[in-house]
């Protein structure tokens, strides 16, 4: 197999608050070795979103745990640079990691339920995540905190709320509480792994705009992982699409959703149902199945799946594209096919679909 | 519930006269008894509470509403999972609320389900034509050509090689289990088919497969869906008609041009608004609604909605408002429907 991107290819912005610099994260198994990231290189601002869309196995959750340093270093290989706040991640010591998770970054996982411990007060849990990195604080000072947390997320009687368990909260109500505990900190770095994925759309609504007000009032930077278009184009200033492990686009949201390039972020497009326009059209699915990560097919990993695969001779089965420039600034797409192909393509057979539209 | 008569005509179906409903539910109830704790006070949670609607031969129906508000509950007692606690079901002009025994097994050859989790509605241990031909089996029909032929005739039909015949589940991926679920749902060729959240588990690029192999068996074979989802983007591309629950009660029934276009219940217009749509970048003005879907078991008073209702009046809290036809178009639950586009 070809290396695939090489760093100096994609754009890392020297200011940003993450960056992150050809990540690679590698689990050797029974059954081979599982290459669940392969190549990947973006940034985050500090008041920035990035959305990162993929479905399962495609490797976003994997490379927000390894921004988190979760990987055990014993059973995963990880290379590159992660580079938070200056600070580099890769292959650094258990404890001092610990004292970045929390403070300078911070995660909400996607199932509030398992992510709370069922025995503890949520108030406690809050409180204990604040005396972590104020190990000075008083307990009753911690637990002010904790109340005052519940309420900023927007939780009613925040005081009475703090005193309960969490299988007394509703399923927003859970969401709210881990963010409050994501951010009691102040982390500059928040990174939300399907926060919505488990509620129901009002909720939904709820949620996405606290993380909003939030981010407005803290600038910090945020990671959105979802397999939802429609999240991502709500919230998101960039957005990753990745697919078996890779970067297949990267760009500005506006870019991704009304230009897009590779035909992976088409399908995607295509086959999810619009509100608007015509519903009798067929949707225009993605044909077969997310690879194994085991046994990437050779080139371009999205080959078998690709209408378009072999439009340039043999290169989609034997060489893996890699990210360059899509026309416009900031816009990059791996696929050998050329611009020209690809706009008419794209004008041909997806613009009519769900909701490429 | 109004006869709609802009709703499509139903597709060219079997013995039923096309104007007849398939299937009519009037005024459907299921209370469940609880007890809070161990030794608490015994209540009841009003799950489903006077649902009336009809389906017409070829038509999809869908029934949408968040988690709790009993849009499953509703389609299990459809197919006599769950025995109503009142109300009338009526198929092809029988009552088959009280059906037992062999008169009910006969019934399920009429009326199938497709579940939501693809993972838990096979049984692992059963090779995928064991599966498929299980309901043949139970009702002991034996099809020309044999049971082998049939079941292979039905991988065929929804997408899958019949050579997998004798492979198990866990070799299959979660697009492919719910195919197996739809083609064991197909094996008694019924004329309904309730279909639980059948997509709701898969990825993106997965789902819309599934969604359009369900509207081409629709289309081909002229079945009738009750199609149960949260995802209204999905429901839009597969329902003709679509229902609107919220706590137990139908809110809003209408054609999917009323519902989409010009919904006329405030609880709709929330919910279409809060989809996140691709279509429009950035945080767009939508409804909010503000805290969370109150408790079954103690619901509201009047219009259960009013709690939640920007538009909530005196009225609302005192009286409970009637299915009543309102000026949109659709037939909405409200006492001050709203007018006009929703877009």
């Amino acid at each position: 197999m070809t290396t695939s991107t090489s760093p100096a290819a994609a754009t890392v912005d020297p200011e940003a608050y993450l960056q992150v610099r050809d990540l690679r994260v590698q689990f050797p198994t029974e059954d081979g070795l599982v290459r669940a990231v392969d190549g990947v290189t973006f940034s985050v601002r500090r008041g920035q979103t990035l959305g990162i869309v993929g479905e399962s196995g495609s490797g976003k959750s994997v490379t927000s745990m390894s921004i988190l340093g979760l990987h055990n270093p014993d059973r995963t290989k990880i290379s590159g640079e992660i580079s938070v706040g200056g600070k580099n991640i890769v292959g650094m010591k258990e404890e001092q990691i610990r004292r970045l998770r929390g403070k300078d970054m911070a995660m909400i996982f996607q199932d509030p339920l398992s992510a709370l411990h069922p025995y503890y007060k949520v108030g406690v849990q809050i409180a204990e995540a604040y005396k972590v990195h104020h190990p000075s604080a008083s307990k009753k000072a911690a637990t002010t905190r904790a109340v005052e947390m519940l309420d900023r997320v927007g939780i009613p009687q925040p005081q009475r709320r703090a005193n309960q368990y969490p299988h007394e909260f509703s399923g927003g109500m859970r969401q709210r509480a881990m963010i409050a505990m994501a951010l009691v900190n102040d982390p500059a770095l928040l990174i939300a792994d399907e926060p919505t994925t488990a509620l129901d759309v009002t909720v939904q609504a709820q949620i996405l705009e606290l993380l909003e007000d939030l981010q407005r009032e803290f600038q910090s930077a945020i990671i959105m992982i979802t397999h939802d278009l429609g999240v991502v184009s709500q919230v998101a200033d960039d957005v990753l699409v990745m697919y078996g492990g890779r970067p297949v686009e990267t760009g500005s949201v506006e870019q991704i959703m009304k230009r897009p390039q590779h035909p992976y972020t088409w399908g995607l497009l295509a086959s999810v149902p619009s509100l608007h326009g015509d519903a009798n059209v067929d949707l225009v699915p993605i044909k077969g199945n997310p690879p194994s990560l085991i046994n990437l097919p050779t080139g371009c990993a999205f080959n078998p799946r690709c209408r378009y695969a072999g439009q340039n001779g043999n290169r989609s089965f034997s060489e893996v594209p890699e990210l360059r420039s899509a026309g416009e600034a900031g816009h990059q797409v791996a696929c050998h096919m050329s611009f020209e192909t690809r706009q008419r393509l794209y004008a041909e057979d997806i613009a009519h679909a769900g909701v490429a539209q | 519930m109004t006869d709609l008569a802009d709703s499509t005509a139903s597709a060219a179906t079997t013995t039923v006269p096309a104007r007849e409903p398939l299937l009519k539910v009037e005024g459907l109830t299921k209370h469940f008894p609880v007890r809070s704790g161990g030794w608490g006070k015994a209540s009841v949670v009003r799950a489903v509470e006077n649902v009336s609607f009809e389906v017409r031969p070829g038509e999809t129906l869908g029934l949408v509403g968040e988690s709790g508000c009993g849009k499953t509950t509703t389609g299990r007692m459809l197919v006599r999972l769950l025995e109503p606690t009142s109300g009338k079901i009526t198929f092809e002009g029988e009552d088959i609320t009280r059906t037992k025994g062999a008169k009910l097994r006969k019934l399920r050859q009429d009326i199938q389900i497709i579940f939501q989790d693809p993972y838990a509605s096979l049984n692992p241990r059963h090779t995928v034509g064991r599966i498929v031909a299980m309901p043949l089996q139970v009702n002991g029909i034996e099809p020309p050509g044999g049971v082998k032929k049939r079941v292979q005739e039905l991988l065929e039909t929804v997408g899958l090689n019949p050579e997998h015949y004798n492979r198990y589940p866990h070799e299959f991926s979660g697009g492919q289990r719910q195919r197996i679920g739809i083609a064991r749902a197909l094996a008694l060729k019924p004329k309904l088919i309730v279909a639980d959240e059948p997509v709701s588990a898969l990825d993106v690029s997965i789902q819309a497969q599934v969604v359009n192999l369900l509207r081409q068996l629709q289309r081909d074979l002229g079945l009738s869906f009750v199609f149960i989802a949260h995802d209204l983007a999905v429901v839009r591309h597969f329902c003709e008609r679509i229902a609107v629950m919220y706590l137990g009660r139908m809110v809003e029934i209408g054609t999917r041009e009323q519902i989409y276009e010009k919904p006329a219940h405030p609880y709709t217009r929330a919910l279409l608004s809060a989809v996140p749509d691709v279509t429009r970048l950035g945080s767009a003005s939508r409804i909010k609604l503000e805290g969370d879907v109150p408790s079954p078991i103690d619901p509201p008073s009047g219009c259960v909605f009013h709690t939640r209702c920007w538009k909530a009046q005196e009225k609302c809290s005192a009286e409970a408002p009637k299915l009543l036809p309102n000026p949109n178009g659709s037939t909405s639950a409200c006492h001050f429907p709203e007018t006009g586009k929703l877009f």
